[in-house]
């Protein structure tokens, strides 16, 4: 229920996106719709690859040992663990969210995941080396490492003291 | 990359590169399911193998109409900005709400590293201070609400997503105001304009 209003908030923006846009011009409206279809298009592959293996992805991990080192009970040593791990993952949308779906599903406490996703998607080394360094200015992008290391760890430490989710 | 500035016309906020539709890491990732595919056939047989795929074809399908409206949010939203007033609001002598603006204009701007990275560095170009710019980098990459509705929901579930954006929402800005302080021990990292 709550799902089917999300999606229909998601679709409610685009109408209003696509209506502003048509105000302000055809050609406008007109190459929006091309490239956000084009958009679509070219992430499908990666999509389907992402969501149809993860399935497998949490089949095939071992649940002893992710339970074991990422467990509720591996505490702030299961927290560094995470945060090493999604640093190391490799970028692109899907991988982070399949990788921590199925550890989730395999017995992986909400924190460490909580912290594997963060690292995962202030770190992961591949997107840094292709996009961040060839793009930002090399000081802004040494600014920005050394200021969001310790996130990962806080947003893991609030989620132990909240006990959610 | 280079953005040129020309008096009285603000370079462009969004530029996009082509993505290719197959990279390398893509190739990678499916060897990996691949592989765990391949796994699963052979040790828990073709029935588990089957019940797993039906499972997240219909996952797969669930999530295309997401996926969709979000790549169409994010091609016109890149074209209605408004980038006077953008670069207006997070420049040099913005302070915390500064800060504050770029974590929300870093949660509501959707795409990928693609427009994100380009974005980030015509704020520079047109002066805003590194604390903004990395709060706005970081908001992006923790809070951004079309990557948690098309990728996170369908994966976590609506709660779990919802606390951890929640639990999330104050580190762009601790992060910017970390930045800051950094900046001002290493002076030589501010970016120039």
């Amino acid at each position: 229920m709550m799902l089917f209003f999300v999606e229909g908030l998601l679709w409610v923006i685009v109408a209003a996106l696509a209506l502003a846009a048509a105000v302000r011009g055809r050609i406008l409206f007109r190459e929006g719709l091309r490239e956000g279809v084009m958009d679509f298009l070219r992430l499908l592959p990666k999509v389907l690859i992402g969501v149809v293996g993860s399935g497998y992805m949490a089949a095939v991990m071992p649940p002893d040992i992710i339970a074991r080192w990422l467990g509720p009970e591996s505490g702030f040593f299961g927290v560094v663990v995470a945060v090493i791990g999604g640093a190391l993952s490799p970028g692109g949308p899907v991988v982070g969210f399949s990788i921590s779906a199925a550890a989730l599903k395999s017995g992986a406490g909400a924190p460490q995941v909580l912290a594997y996703m963060t690292a995962w998607a202030l770190f992961a080394v591949q997107r840094f080396i292709l996009w961040e360094l060839p793009i930002m200015p090399r000081g802004l992008v040494w600014t920005r490492v050394i200021a969001s290391l310790p996130l990962p760890f806080l947003l893991a430490a609030a989620a132990m003291l909240v006990g959610k989710p | 990359m280079e953005v040129e500035q020309t008096p009285g016309a603000p370079p462009p906020l969004i530029a996009r590169r082509k993505r290719k539709p197959f990279d390398w890491s893509t190739a990678g990732i499916l060897a990996v399911m691949a592989t765990a595919a391949t796994i699963v056939y052979f040790r828990d047989g073709r029935v588990r193998f089957f019940e797993i795929l039906s499972h997240d074809l219909h996952l797969f399908f669930d999530v295309l109409l997401k996926v969709i409206a979000g790549c169409l949010i994010g091609a016109f939203v890149a074209r209605l900005l408004p980038r006077e007033a953008v670069t207006r609001w997070i420049g040099a002598e913005s302070g915390f709400l500064g800060l504050l603006i770029a974590a929300l204009l870093g949660t509501f701007l959707p795409g990928g590293p693609v427009t994100i990275y380009p974005v980030a560095s015509a704020f520079v170009v047109v002066g805003a201070d590194a604390g903004a710019t990395v709060a706005f980098v970081t908001a992006w990459t923790m809070l951004g609400y079309t990557r948690a509705l098309v990728w996170e929901i369908p994966f976590f579930g609506l709660e779990f997503v919802a606390w951890r954006i929640l639990l999330s929402c104050p580190l762009p800005i601790l992060a910017g105001l970390l930045a800051r302080l950094i900046i001002r021990r290493m002076p030589h990292w501010e970016p120039k304009p």
